[in-house]
């Protein structure tokens, strides 16, 4: 394994999100067969390919969802699932886990709100129970992140009487209460009506403007080419091409990227 | 496109309701004919038949030794139901375990006790003392601390509760583990997005959602629970119905007394069910856009709000007043 010889990078510096060589199976059926990704600090990278590529396993194995069969991914520095003594490697325990789980946080297609909880309660239980943040101090951030999904009027609905953007961007603000310093997003305008993409996406340009890193999962070409600072096109669990956006989308180098882009755009 | 309005002259004019005759249902009438031909003979034979012995009935309704056997047998369903839940909600979550030995232990324990008779379960317990005259608290193997004798220990009342809340345990675990799997996947998947850990996210996240489906079962279990404890009077503990025939063993005025007891199981039954359409309405919050109305709030709806007569005849509005 040459990542075991590497310098690990040093947290607080070097890149977001590091893989090196990452493989991942379900029993048999391998879904990534060698990643190698670098995410930088700040930086917005869109991800991109047919389904079954294996893109939502790979944001899944960032967050801890999902071990990693073989490989190395660290995360702000850190190995993901295990810490390294020596040569050896130790599984981390569930807190640990939960504790490295709470600084990413992750958007899902289903949008995946807490049905029984309001929207100020889906962004503030987190907080409260996770971080011990004090009930009004919550209460606070959350009215302030509701505020800025547009949704302040919205802070005592259930997720049943909201809109599907609306609900996406609860969910968005659900993840950025415990102030993650990367954000997962996984096809988060995928199941929502064409007329309601556009909000969702507006919420998430600010974000990225805001400096935050990014991780994306999207169908969505116009926003990977406006507000990506990178462009990873996957499939079969390998990663084909990544390169600037606008050169992947109008100059792809690969035959697949071409026959992909040219039933998409 | 046809619109919903016609327009004339820039005046809108609603569409005219619609008035049909209605289908009748001359089979509806003879069957409501039938039915209450019946409910005045069973009303009559009720009031007519001096065996049924009212008077009897009146004066054992309130009597101290029917009231107690009461309380026994409301005593008897709250704690055999909260010892069934209790462990109802560790044997599911140990089953949905990934140990196997956990998740095999749960199997076995629900495999015998939904395997074997209440009534045998119960007698069984009872009879405790034949297999464990001592019971003695201490280190496995070791030493002993704390010396009881079986009979003074297990009296027919903890005989009763162990039989009925350990057998409730099992149906109850198989009702809060249908509970837990009709929560999405993605409900767990995003909590432990955010950091909680598996119990938090089981506690907070899952078993609130959960509860819509247990809930209706478990009044179930608790209404056949008051009616599962009759079965401790063979085990000589004074509930309700055991009261009543201790009390009819004497006067020998056995139907009254079995219609004095039917009353109050039908009485405390009513209650629970009212109970339970409130639990089920707190756990329904955010599953429907609205909560439907509580009986009293629909008794208050109509009978406080005016509701106009429609127009008889569709009259001229003014310019946007109409749809």
């Amino acid at each position: 394994m040459s990542a075991a010889a590497r310098t690990p990078p040093i947290p607080g510096a070097g890149p977001m999100v590091l893989a090196e060589g990452l493989r991942k199976s379900f029993g048999r059926l391998e879904v990534l067969s060698g990643i190698d990704l670098q995410v930088a600090r700040g930086e917005v990278v869109c991800i991109i390919g047919p389904s079954g590529s294996g893109k939502s396993t790979l944001l899944r194995c960032i967050n801890h969802l999902e071990k990693i069969n073989a490989g190395r991914l660290w995360v702000d520095g850190e190995l993901v699932g295990y810490r390294q003594q020596g040569d050896k490697l130790y599984e981390l325990r569930e807190r640990e886990i939960c504790a490295k789980r709470a600084e990413i946080g992750m958007v899902f297609q289903q949008f995946n709100l807490f049905p029984h909880m309001t929207a100020l309660e889906n962004v503030t239980e987190a907080p409260i129970r996770v971080k011990g943040m004090p009930k009004t101090q919550a209460a606070d951030l959350a009215t302030q992140l509701l505020d800025r999904a547009g949704l302040k009027d919205k802070a005592s609905a259930y997720p049943k009487q909201l809109s599907g953007g609306q609900q996406q961007r609860v969910a968005i603000a659900r993840a950025l209460a415990m102030q993650p310093k990367l954000m997962l997003f996984d096809e988060p305008t995928s199941a929502l009506d064409p007329e309601l993409v556009g909000e969702v996406l507006g919420v998430m340009r600010d974000l990225a403007t805001s400096g935050m890193t990014m991780i994306v999962v999207t169908h969505e070409m116009g926003f990977a080419r406006e507000v990506g600072d990178a462009l990873v096109f996957m499939d079969g669990g390998v990663v084909v091409e990544a390169g600037r956006p606008r050169d992947v989308l109008s100059n792809p180098q690969h035959e697949r990227t071409r026959s992909f882009l040219s039933k998409v755009l | 496109m046809t619109p919903r309005t016609t327009e004339t002259a820039g005046q809108t004019v609603p569409p005219e309701e619609i008035k049909a005759v209605p289908v009748r249902h001359p089979g509806r009438w003879v069957a409501a004919a039938l039915v209450l031909v019946l409910v005045a003979m069973f009303v009559n034979t009720l009031l007519t038949n001096p065996r049924y012995d009212w008077d009897v009935i009146g004066s054992y309704f309130f009597s101290r030794r029917i009231l107690e056997g009461l309380a026994i047998t409301i005593l008897l369903t709250v704690v055999a139901m909260a010892i069934g839940i209790v462990l109802g909600v560790i044997l599911a979550v140990m089953r949905l375990s990934a140990n196997p030995l956990l998740s095999g232990s749960s199997w076995v324990y629900i495999w015998f006790f939904r395997g074997t008779p209440v009534l045998v379960q119960l007698l069984f317990w009872f009879n405790l003392a034949f297999l464990y005259p001592q019971i003695s608290l201490g280190v496995p193997f070791g030493p002993s601390f704390l010396h009881a004798d079986a009979n003074s220990l297990i009296t027919p009342f903890a005989a009763a509760i162990l039989g009925l809340g350990l057998n409730e345990g099992a149906y109850m675990s198989e009702i809060v583990r249908a509970g837990i799997l009709s929560v999405e996947h993605g409900q767990a998947e995003a909590a432990q997005a955010l950091g909680m850990s598996r119990g938090l996210t089981m506690r907070r996240i899952v078993l609130p959602q959960a509860m819509r489906v247990i809930i209706p079962p478990t009044g179930n279990e608790t209404i056949s629970m008051l009616k599962t404890s009759s079965l401790a009077s063979v085990i000589t503990v004074t509930e309700l119905l055991y009261a009543a025939q201790l009390i009819y063993s004497v006067n020998f005025k056995t139907i009254p007394l079995l219609i004095t007891a039917s009353i109050w199981y039908l009485i405390v039954t009513s209650v629970l069910t009212a109970g339970q359409y409130y639990i089920e309405r707190h756990y329904a919050r955010g599953a429907a856009r609205e909560l439907p109305p509580t009986p009293w709030q629909r008794i208050r709806r109509t009978l406080f709000t005016f509701h106009p007569p429609p127009p008889a005849i569709p009259s001229q509005q003014p310019p946007g007043g109409g749809r």
